[in-house]
């Protein structure tokens, strides 16, 4: 019985359709349990406070929420779409457009989660600072969202690109290493993200006056934090947008998966320990607001160490993309 | 389509590069974050011994990055020597 093209690229886009949904619904769901529970708190603590508390409950919900909307999106085109079958690279765009958004979408969720949670907490500690933490909470879960975003980008670059002419080996190989870059990348800088927002909201609650000072050292932490996610967009995109000559060899083909895989792991543990230093500059601005600036420096050069890995797996997916 | 067996041994040392620097990258860059952090925390609570705490923390990162160096190293070796 021969199976032809097209149902090949049926299987892998149903099957990256349950990837993208799958994976994408853990971070959200982690995330909305974690800042109902902070409401319940929050509301014992504080019942006259319940107003606020359950319409900043439901916002952080929605925020986190979006994440697995991008992955349910992603899951629907691969599932209605009609796409070509003229090439067996469909098989593996499909599978990777759903590697990327069902990773892309745990962290960030997740991420943002932390502020809601904490900003629930904050108000029952300082009702009169609800509007100021929910603010602080918007942003945070926003910045949080960012590499969702970079995951549902890659996903649609793969899915809607023009892959004709192209030879299927090694670009199936550079198409799958693009997905696992974006994704797996994503997830550190997601979690990071949030942690930072998390303490700046708890801080707020306690120190009020430290409010600007806090979120704007919060907004530098979340930014350092992004770069892994973007090292990972990059590479990703080099993946997608390099041209390679056919070859029957698998070492170039290697060497492009390598590219993806070193980049997507390589990127998470730097994130999440920029994300941890965030977290604890922020605590300590909100407890000593006079040594802040003191303590914005250690942090930065801490980050910039930290990093030092992350930039370690770019330099070597570079050198597995262009030298090798 | 015969595969050569130089073929795969190439192969397989770039997905071992990606393989090692990926996961390599992975701890070092938690574990610095926390030194960072618990130095961050200290300088707050002390800030007078600023100038100690940041040395400390960067004598501690460096350390903890030697992990990631050896996973450079052996990633550089497998693509570029072996």
């Amino acid at each position: 019985m021969a199976i032809d093209i097209q149902t090949w690229v049926n299987v892998s886009a149903f099957s990256g359709a349950g990837i993208a949904m799958g994976l994408g619904a853990i971070g959200a769901a982690v995330a909305e349990g974690n800042t109902a529970a902070s409401a319940n708190y929050a509301v014992s603590r504080n019942p006259s406070a319940s107003g606020e508390i359950f319409k900043s409950m439901l916002v952080g919900q929605a925020i986190a929420e979006s994440a697995a909307i991008f992955a349910l999106v992603v899951a629907m085109v691969l599932m209605f779409s009609p796409f070509p079958s003229d090439s067996l690279l469909w098989v593996f765009v499909m599978l990777a457009a759903g590697i990327s958004m069902g990773f892309g979408a745990i962290g960030a969720a997740i991420g943002s989660g932390f502020p809601a949670a904490a900003a629930c907490e904050g108000m029952a500690r300082q009702p009169e600072m609800s509007g100021p933490l929910a603010t602080n909470m918007l942003i945070g879960s926003a910045v949080c969202q960012t590499p969702a975003i970079f995951a549902l980008v890659t996903s649609f670059i793969l899915m809607f690109k023009d892959y004709t002419g192209l030879p299927l080996a090694p670009t199936w190989a550079a198409i799958l290493g693009a997905g696992i870059s974006t994704g797996l990348s994503t997830i550190g800088s997601g979690v990071g993200g949030g942690l930072i927002a998390r303490e700046s909201c708890l801080g707020m609650a306690r120190q009020p006056l430290t409010a600007t000072t806090l979120t704007n050292t919060m907004l530098l932490g979340q930014a350092v934090t992004q770069t892994p996610a973007i090292y990972g967009l990059l590479i990703s995109f080099m993946l997608i947008f390099s041209s390679s000559p056919e070859t029957a060899a698998l070492t170039p083909a290697m060497a492009l998966l390598g590219a993806g895989i070193c980049m997507g792991l390589g990127a998470s543990g730097p994130a999440l320990g920029i994300g941890i230093t965030g977290q604890s500059a922020v605590k300590a601005i909100s407890r000593n607001l006079t040594a802040a600036s003191d303590i914005t420096r250690v942090m930065l050069i801490g980050m910039a160490v930290s990093e030092s890995t992350g930039i370690y797996a770019m330099v070597i997916s570079l050198c597995l993309i262009f030298v090798v | 389509m015969a595969i050569e067996g130089a073929d795969i041994v190439k192969a397989a040392a770039c997905l071992g590069a990606s393989i090692s620097m990926g996961l390599g990258a992975l701890g070092p860059g938690i574990g610095e974050g926390m030194v960072a952090a618990k130095a961050c925390e200290a300088i707050g609570k002390n800030p007078s011994e600023a100038g100690l705490l940041t040395r400390t923390m960067l004598v501690g990162q460096a350390v903890t990055e030697s992990t990631g160096i050896y996973s450079l190293v052996v990633a550089l070796l497998l693509l570029f020597v072996v």
